[in-house]
């Protein structure tokens, strides 16, 4: 059942394993091979820790430069240090609520390798004074819930959780919840909603951001599975190792699920910054090209709010800031590559359908205005369009996520950049990220939609799944 | 359909008590009904708003946001195939056509034997396994329209019972929390600064 392709290629010495080093070992997620296994003893760097003062640790972490992997790249050190002085008690929330399109890592870590998850828990809740651990894992995923609670059970067993681990002072709990289906609740302050029993919508803020208040409106760090994950060979191999790996600015290495028209679909680790999308399509190690021989249209490079690349930006390395300084992002590290036969129109309907299917309902611009993206985006699909769709498309957009572009100049062909990050009309950024695929499609294949609109005798390709919308 | 069972009630409060606050247990709980019933009724709902100290309506308000509560009886097998973008690459959403045909109903609805409910949904973390289908959230991998129709078949005959649980039950491994286990779990309210976290200047671990 789940026979996924990942990066099993034990020769590649010079590529370190930082977190994906038990995914081929089979009982990696038990203690026993988590102690056993993988390129750093298990629970060997909690040991360390509790020999170290918590801010020590958070000093370390900082010097690391430990970048967040869930999707907004910020320093987890830095994040920890925002607790406010003296405010009781702390929380530590591990957002496994991986759902963003294209993305798929947090799932074969907690599935794979739950105890090094654990363990990064365990040292974060150290760092910051944390009373108690929550590790939030999507509902739609009972294999890594199962695999999550029998290594929790087991590290209970073992003094590693619970009352003074390990014999010191150190004493905290964790705990396992799920959610139920709701995409929004990968946004923190969402989560921290449904860790409350609320309806998943996320806060505004400023003014407060979760590490001033947050669950129960205490002081309460939330970190991604892939984050944490880290931690562990990060405290066994030191800053310095650490650093070496990657770029100066985004040190370490990703986990990158390249999905789609490529030969070897799969979630590979990949040093942060050092290996360039042409690599990791083409390269026999990973991609081994564009499928079928066919060319290469267009690419995702970090989930479906990132903004397109296209075949000219191939040779930009999968590195943060440079992917951000052209325009996108490199998020969650889901790359989808979309060769010469897919449908501009198509595609970016989907990706708009997802984020009107998702909006939690929150903000009117993002309610109303995701509902309506998607229903000029059918129409155009079924040859059903207007010659006036994609201006009001762009108005549209231009409503949720407000553009440099004069509407009326989108007509000509030189266009504005599109703003990124984009701007928002809303608390969260889930609307604004469903204008990524319309600017990006429409810039680039307006023809497209214009050969659509034109040519009224066109088929929908699929009406499938459209009775429930 | 029912109120929790005995042993599922003690389970709840057992549940219960791993949060600081009860209402946090709101989400787990709703699982614990749906799994007991196949899907969260009314009365589980007000049952539970009980439990944690909330209204029905309460209750009803947060599990309506959340797509995985059905609040009417679904198909014993939910089969969800995603369509999103790295499964429509792959042939996601003809697979669903094809389910639809194969299946005589739309996507959203149950069969008339009540074996299986149609969904298709958004992105399930599988997107280098495309096109990826679940039943009752157990991953198919790579599914092609004849190894779609194998699978309801493997279904039907309950070749697949022993893997895959009826609706409503997700992890069979539940973690195990019991009262003595539990270092400190408390109201915000009631807690205070670690006693092994140190005031600032100290530069020692926790004393052993």
């Amino acid at each position: 059942m789940s026979d996924t392709a990942v990066d099993t290629d034990e020769a590649d010495q010079d590529v370190p394993k930082v977190v994906s080093s038990r995914f081929d070992v089979a009982d990696g997620h038990t203690l026993d091979g988590y102690t056993r296994s993988g390129s750093f003893e298990g629970y060997a760097a909690l040991r360390r820790v509790l020999t170290m003062t918590p801010g020590a640790v958070s000093e370390l972490v900082k010097d690391a430069t430990l970048l967040g992997r869930g999707g907004a790249a910020f320093p987890a050190g830095v994040k920890w240090g925002f607790c406010p002085p003296g405010v009781w008690p702390r929380y530590v929330v591990v957002n496994g609520d991986e759902s963003e399109p294209g993305t798929y890592k947090d799932r074969l870590l907690m599935e794979r390798d739950p105890h090094q998850l654990i363990e990064g828990s365990l040292i974060a809740a150290y760092a910051i004074g944390a009373a108690q651990v929550f590790l939030y894992v999507r509902g739609e995923m009972p294999h890594a819930q199962e695999r999550i609670a029998a290594a929790l059970n087991e590290a209970y067993e073992a003094n590693l959780i619970g009352k003074n681990i390990l014999g010191t002072d150190f004493s905290v709990d964790v705990v396992l919840t799920w959610g139920a289906g709701a995409y929004i609740v990968g946004e923190e302050t969402a989560l921290i909603e449904s860790l409350e029993g609320n309806r998943g919508m996320p806060r505004l803020k400023p003014p407060f951001f979760p590490a001033a208040k947050g669950l129960y409106m205490m002081p309460t760090i939330v970190n991604n599975v892939e984050t944490l994950s880290n931690l562990p060979w990060l405290l066994n191999h030191g800053v310095a190792e650490y650093r070496s790996i990657g770029t100066e600015a985004s040190p370490g290495t990703r986990l990158i699920a390249l999905s789609g028209d490529v030969e070897r679909p799969g979630v590979y680790e990949v040093p942060q910054g050092t290996t360039t999308f042409r690599e990791l399509f083409e390269s026999e190690r990973y991609g081994g090209g564009i499928r079928g021989g066919h060319e290469l249209k267009m690419f995702i490079p970090g989930g479906a709010s990132a903004p397109w690349f296209f075949p000219e930006q191939v040779d930009l390395p999968l590195e943060g800031r440079v992917v951000g300084g052209e325009g996108s992002m490199l998020g969650s590290g889901a790359v989808v590559v979309m060769d010469d036969t897919t449908d501009a129109v198509r595609a970016c309907l989907r990706l708009v359908r997802f984020f009107a299917r998702e909006s939690c309902g929150k903000c009117t611009p993002c309610r109303e205005g995701t509902v309506w993206e998607e229903k000029i985006l059918q129409r155009i699909l079924d040859g059903q369009g207007r010659p006036s769709d994609l201006d009001l498309l762009l108005d549209v957009a231009d409503n949720i996520s407000p553009g440099p572009y004069p509407l009326a100049a989108y007509a000509e062909a030189d266009l504005e950049a599109i703003p990124f990050p984009p701007r928002q009309t809303t608390i969260c950024p889930l609307g604004p990220s469903s204008v990524a695929p319309i600017t990006s499609a429409i810039r680039r294949f307006r023809h497209e939609f214009e050969d659509k609109i034109n040519r009224k005798d066109s088929i929908p390709v699929t009406s499938a799944g459209m009775s429930n919308v | 359909m029912a109120r929790l069972t005995p042993d599922n009630l003690l389970l709840a409060r057992k549940i219960i008590a791993r949060f600081p606050k009860p209402r946090s247990a709101t989400i787990m709980l709703c699982h614990l009904a749906q799994e007991q019933d196949g899907y969260l009724s009314e009365e589980a709902m007000a049952q539970i708003a009980e439990l944690i100290g909330a209204t029905p309506a309460e209750v009803l308000g947060t599990a309506s946001f959340y797509e995985m509560f059905k609040m009417h009886p679904v198909g014993k097998y939910c089969v969800n195939v995603c369509t999103n973008i790295s499964c429509q690459l792959l042939g996601g959403e003809e697979l669903l056509e094809h389910a639809e045909e194969v299946m005589g109903i739309r996507s959203g609805s149950t069969t008339e034997d009540g074996m299986f409910t149609l969904e298709d949904v958004e992105c399930v973390a599988a997107c280098t396994e495309a096109p990826a289908v679940q039943v009752n959230y157990r991953y198919f991998n790579k599914v092609s329209p004849e190894g779609f129709d194998e699978l309801l078949e493997d279904l039907r005959s309950g070749e697949l019972s022993r893997t895959i649980p009826p609706h409503g039950t997700l992890g069979y491994v539940r973690q195990d929390l019991d009262g003595d286990r539990i270092a400190n779990i408390t109201p915000p309210s009631q807690q205070v600064e670690p006693v092994w976290f140190p005031d600032g200047d100290s530069d020692e671990g926790p004393a052993k």
